[in-house]
């Protein structure tokens, strides 16, 4: 479904990412990980457009996103969520969920005429259903900005849902949070699969990359170490020479 | 009796002048050009009602349509750039309007007279109002029809979902794309419609003149229309209604008998009201208050 084919960046000198290759397949949680700094939300602007290539290809749905701008990948059907939330805090929660929905069949005028008529009564309904599933009803009205810390994260995944996403990717989506939110990240992660979504997951948090992820990728120094089911991964020597340092070389 | 429809006239013609900044300001561009398009609009209708010898109301509208028309291509380049330097090349484009008509001659025989633009002499004898006989009173009624119908537009647009586009575009440019908003689409947009309405206004300005010349202009008049939405608040266009009464009606004209104190005292009230109502006059919380006060339908619900 989204392929990169030896994709880099370069800061500079910086080789934020490397000749990275690899594949989300249809229907899988992917997981992205790595310790900090080695590449990992670089990837997910590169896929997102909201930084150009250096050198590489993207492709989604077999089609080139390479230098695609970021509305264009939306419109391709990506959508994202940030390492730090960025919500719009002086939008309402409805107000969030309504400006993604830019994403729907039909042309743009025709579209604006005919939800004028029909007084915006499909997408206020979608809306409604989002702010269920975000856990958020009744909180309609509330500016996002006054929102707890987890309702925040929970609004801002269904921001992304709201653009009509074929491919979410979220980047640290348990950051900060406790035992308890990751089990129910993990259980909303598991709902949004059976809906037919699929999810590349960049995470630091282990319960939630090893329990949800169907194959996970590792990065270090922007290049891939390895990649295979999280129980390979767990056994992987660069792996782990990756996250605890080279051990036992005496 | 004629003072007050005077000063009328004045609040209308700024009011629609600081409406023309608010949809830009939504965007998140700070912008000083606005005094640019309201002097296109200006002598483009001057020269269409005086020249051409056209009804008002088609030369305003020609007026609007070609100063919309610029600020559509001053949006483009302004797109790459943000913040202070944006604010410097804005401010830029206003000053070469200005010397743009500065330098502009382009006068021709009416009657005995010689008529139209004169450079640096400015452009006299607009005198649509007078040779048609309106009244004070009607003139002022006309500016006001104007402010309604483009407070009412703004107001609609505000309550649709190009409202909140325009928002989240001034908030975060980067989640703005992320959900799939095409920033160059939204904030073109809102330079070419924040031109058109300063075009308008411009239009009206200088019928109501009679004389306009480039230094009406320059950049204080930029500075007004951005002073006005910003201290009255973004969060609706009502907002910078009361602004440009306060500024307009209460610090220039209520102050009067301060003389030269009074350009003192107006700007420390400015700092003031920015430091009691950093969101401006009109902010969330009063808006909140405002509709709990009269039990108004909350918007997830009726919206």
């Amino acid at each position: 479904m989204l392929e990169l084919q030896a994709l880099s960046k370069h800061f500079g000198g910086v080789h934020a990412v490397d000749d990275l290759s690899l594949t989300v397949n249809r229907g899988e949680i992917f997981g992205l990980i790595g310790p900090n700094g080695s590449g990992k939300s670089t990837t997910v602007n590169l896929i997102c457009g909201v930084l150009p290539v250096t050198a590489g290809t993207i492709s989604f749905e077999g089609h080139d996103i390479t230098s695609a701008q970021p509305h264009r990948a939306v419109a391709a059907g990506l959508a994202r969520t940030f390492q730090n939330i960025r919500l719009f805090s002086h939008l309402t929660v409805w107000q969030n969920l309504w400006v993604a929905q830019g994403r729907t069949d039909g042309h743009e005028s025709s579209r604006f005429v005919k939800r004028w008529l029909a007084g915006d009564s499909t997408a206020r309904r979608s809306v409604s259903d989002l702010i269920a599933f975000a856990g958020l009803s009744d909180r309609g009205d509330e500016y996002a900005g006054n929102l707890a810390f987890g309702e925040q994260r929970r609004l801002e995944l269904a921001r992304a849902l709201a653009t009509g996403p074929k491919l979410l990717l979220l980047d640290e989506p348990a950051a900060g949070m406790n035992l308890e939110e990751v089990r129910e990240l993990d259980e909303r992660l598991r709902q949004l699969v059976e809906r037919g979504i699929t999810i590349l997951l960049v995470e630091h948090v282990m319960e939630l990359v090893m329990g949800v992820t169907d194959r996970i990728a590792v990065l270090n120094f922007g290049r891939k170490i390895a990649e295979g089911t999280p129980a390979e991964i767990q056994n992987d020597e660069a792996v782990q020479e990756a996250y605890l340092g080279s051990s036992n070389k005496a | 009796m004629d003072f007050y429809y005077g000063l009328l006239q004045i609040i209308g013609m700024h009011t629609i002048l600081g409406l023309s900044a608010y949809i830009v300001l939504l965007t998140g561009q700070v912008t000083l050009a606005q005094a640019g398009f309201f002097a296109i609009g200006a002598y483009i209708a001057g020269m269409l009602t005086v020249l051409a010898g056209w009804h008002l109301v088609p030369s305003m509208l020609v007026a609007a349509v070609v100063s919309g028309t610029v600020a559509c291509l001053v949006g483009f380049p302004a797109l790459r750039i943000k913040g202070l330097m944006l604010v410097v090349a804005t401010m830029a484009f206003g000053e070469a309007v200005r010397l743009f008509w500065f330098n502009f001659d382009y006068q021709r025989s009416k009657g005995e007279a010689l008529v139209g633009p004169l450079g640096g002499e400015g452009f006299k004898q607009i005198r649509y109002f007078p040779e048609n006989g309106w009244t004070t009173g009607e003139v002022a009624t006309f500016v006001w029809i104007w402010v309604a119908l483009i407070m009412a537009a703004l107001w609609w647009i505000d309550r649709s979902r190009a409202g909140a586009v325009l928002r989240a575009v001034g908030e975060d440019e980067l989640a703005a794309q992320s959900v799939g908003i095409n920033l160059t689409a939204v904030k073109v947009t809102a330079f070419a419609v924040g031109g058109f309405i300063a075009g308008i206004g411009g239009a009206i300005y200088a019928h109501y003149t009679t004389h306009i010349e480039h230094s009406n202009f320059g950049v204080i008049l930029a500075t007004f229309a951005i002073a006005y939405p910003i201290l009255g608040g973004l969060t609706n266009v009502v907002g910078t209604l009361l602004a440009v009464i306060f500024i307009q009606g209460f610090l220039v004209e209520g102050l009067r008998f301060l003389g030269d104190w009074r350009n003192l005292l107006f700007g420390a009230l400015i700092v003031l009201a920015m430091n009691v109502r950093p969101r401006g006059l009109i902010d969330e919380r009063a808006m909140l208050f405002l509709r709990r006060m009269f039990g108004l339908a909350k918007r997830g619900t009726n919206a």
